[in-house]
């Protein structure tokens, strides 16, 4: 502990000389600050820290290691994506930013502390819960969520547990969007793929046992309405030793369509017609099959399969007709979409939709009146629901972070009093030198097994390694 | 303070381009960094000044507010690198491997043809791309010519339909 104030003590003395300058100018240092290390909060932070050069950024962060579902969701055989981490990790080393990880709001400070203590908060905590199918047995052991499903292969803290049975033959996946696709891209690819990515020992191991053949992906809509995107698809496609099977019923009428879309709908219509066209004909069989399903609506959950309703559309929504289907399920991974919880009770929380009350990112007031809290901000999934690829979260941040500065400009904000920032009390702090440990220690761990980092899944030991 | 941060950076781009000049030396001329994937650079190239005016290729950026920024590039730059040197604000999250969409741009429709066509991998991206148009392409994938003299790239606008509430933006 000791140590760790002595580093954040010892850092506040790194000081730049534009830092003296922060400190000389007559009007107080703007103090924002961040909850919550992913890609929104530190595309936020990039751009504050460019736009106001007189204003201090904390970034607090729950867990002791940042970059959220960069490091804890984009799939491990994806390691392009995470270059951002380099961008970020600029961001963080900026001499106006200081990093407190370990610090949970809610529980280690409460919002009403950082209102006082900052001119400006700007919520960004993600979305860490998932949407459920409100079907009777949705708890029983054969169900679990797409989201902890890949909290668990990418290690995120208290996600390692999950043990996930995977001595079955089928899986069936309900959902069809970009994370159901993942997850049945890890069911299914070959270990050897695996063995070279950040994937967590653990989950390697359980993957290496695991008898999964068959993966169903089944969506209440059609091929026109499918939620995955053209890239993912086309992994799919290209998975050595996996077949897949479309049902060619799925697709009646579908090419007729064809012309009336708009291009991304139209090209990956036409790959999953080609798709369906080349089906059978690969010259050697593959051992396992991925297969999408359309127009099935959950109904029922029993020990070893799953009931969907048949569904028909009805402009462009599934309406379940009287006729059911009953698919093999020795697993099922619920990805039907995720939602954030609300960490604090001063938050202006929509509970229905899982998201924080904004305007352009300002949080309003309360449920009605439409007014706008003054000082309080929201930016990534938390204030718009999680939709949308990485641009979606960096356009959005952008826009937040432009008004917090034009608040600050128009005294919507009043910056006019000093504010003290963060203090670290008796709890652990993880500094972004603790992190950098923390980040040495895991590449050298993952270098003896030629994977890029062997994550560390537990908090003490992260604590330790960060405390060193 | 962000001038601060660039000239940094410009200095450490440099000691890291004097370090890689003396590893491989024929690595970064202009002939070759044509035939150069852009995966492989990450925008040292970009800091060099043009040798010669046969090398000199103009072209403008017009950034999300319609702010036009005239900037002298080279043959063989990559035109989101060139704009990081530039302080234009396209992004370019994934450094030029192809795995998001953070420097789309339009291209002025004169060039677009002058322009290699996208392969199969960019057009996937662009397919996720908000606000897609039939003259979008990835800046990272774009590499000066000589014939693309005179070119502008508009970033597109950021912000539409972010917010969940219903809440529709009204303009500036």
């Amino acid at each position: 502990m000791g140590s760790n104030l002595l580093n954040i003590w010892r850092r506040g003395l790194h000081t730049s000389s534009s830092r003296w300058q922060v400190f000389q100018t007559t009007t107080p240092t703007k103090r924002i600050c961040i909850v919550g290390a992913g890609p929104a909060g530190f595309y936020a932070a990039q751009q504050l820290l460019k736009k106001l050069d007189d204003c201090v950024v904390d970034v607090l962060e729950k867990l002791p290691v940042p970059f959220g579902l960069v490091r804890f969701g984009v799939a491990p055989d994806h390691p392009e994506v995470k270059n951002v981490i380099n961008t970020f990790t600029k961001t963080a080393e900026h001499p106006r930013l200081r990093y407190f990880g370990n610090v949970s709001l809610g529980v280690d400070v409460t919002l009403q502390d950082l209102r006082d203590r900052y001119h400006a908060v700007l919520l960004t905590y993600g979305a860490d819960q998932d949407r459920e199918l409100e079907l009777e047995n949705e708890r029983q052991g054969n169900v679990i969520s797409a989201r902890s499903f890949v909290a668990w292969y990418n290690g995120l803290p208290g996600a390692e547990n999950l043990s996930p049975d995977l001595s079955g033959r089928d899986v069936t996946i309900v959902g069809q969007g970009n994370v159901a696709v993942d997850v049945a891209r890890m069911l299914l690819s070959p270990l050897d793929t695996l063995k070279t990515t950040d994937t967590t020992e653990y989950a390697l191991e359980a993957l290496s046992r695991s008898q999964v053949e068959r993966v169903h992906l089944v969506g209440r809509r059609g091929p026109l309405q499918a939620a995955f995107t053209i890239k993912e698809l086309r992994e799919m496609i290209k998975l050595p030793n996996v077949d897949i099977r479309w049902r060619s019923n799925d697709f009646s009428g579908i090419e007729e369509q064809l012309e009336k879309l708009q291009r991304p709908r139209k090209r990956l219509t036409e790959l999953m017609l080609k798709s369906l066209k080349d089906q059978g004909k690969a010259s050697v069989a593959g051992f396992k099959q991925f297969l999408p399903i359309f127009l099935r609506a959950p109904k029922a959950i029993a020990p070893s399969e799953m009931e969907f309703s048949v569904t028909e559309l009805q402009q462009e929504s599934a309406v379940a007709t009287s006729a059911t289907e009953r698919l093999p399920s020795d697993l099922i991974l619920r990805s039907i979409g995720y939602k954030s919880s609300c960490v604090d009770s001063g938050i202006n929380f929509d509970a229905r939709k899982g998201n924080v009350r904004n305007s352009e990112g300002r949080v309003l007031k309360d449920e009605t009146s439409g007014k706008v809290d003054p000082g309080l901000y929201v930016a990534g999934w938390l204030g718009t629901g999680p939709t949308g690829v990485i641009l979606t979260t960096m356009s959005g941040a952008f826009a937040v972070a432009k008004n917090i500065c034009d608040d600050i400009a128009s005294k919507a904000l009043d910056t006019s009093s000093a504010k003290p920032g963060f203090e670290a009390d008796d709890k652990q702090i993880i500094t972004w030198d603790g992190w950098k440990r923390i980040d040495a220690f895991e590449t050298e761990a993952g270098k003896a097994k030629g994977k890029p980092r062997e994550k560390i899944v537990n908090i003490e030991e992260m604590l330790r390694i960060a405390g060193a | 303070m962000f001038c601060l941060l660039l000239r940094r950076s410009a200095v450490h781009n440099t000691c890291k381009l004097i370090s890689k000049q003396i590893a491989k030396p024929a690595f970064y001329t202009p002939i070759n960094a044509l035939h150069t994937t852009t995966q492989l650079r990450h925008g040292e190239y970009e800091w060099q000044d043009p040798k010669s005016p046969d090398e000199i290729v103009n072209i403008t950026y017009v950034d999300k507010d319609g702010k036009r920024t005239k900037v002298q590039g080279k043959v063989g730059d990559n035109v989101l690198y060139l704009a990081h040197r530039h302080g234009i604000e396209m992004e370019g999250a994934c450094e030029a491997s192809l795995a998001c969409t953070t420097c789309h741009v339009y291209v002025q429709h004169d060039f677009l043809e002058k322009l290699n066509d996208a392969d199969e991998k960019e057009d996937d991206l662009l397919d996720m791309a908000p606000f897609l148009k039939e003259n979008s392409r990835l800046g990272c994938q774009i590499t000066l010519e000589k014939s693309m003299e005179g070119m502008e790239l508009e970033l597109p606008k950021a912000t539409r339909n972010f917010y969940v509430d219903g809440h529709k933006p009204k303009p500036h």
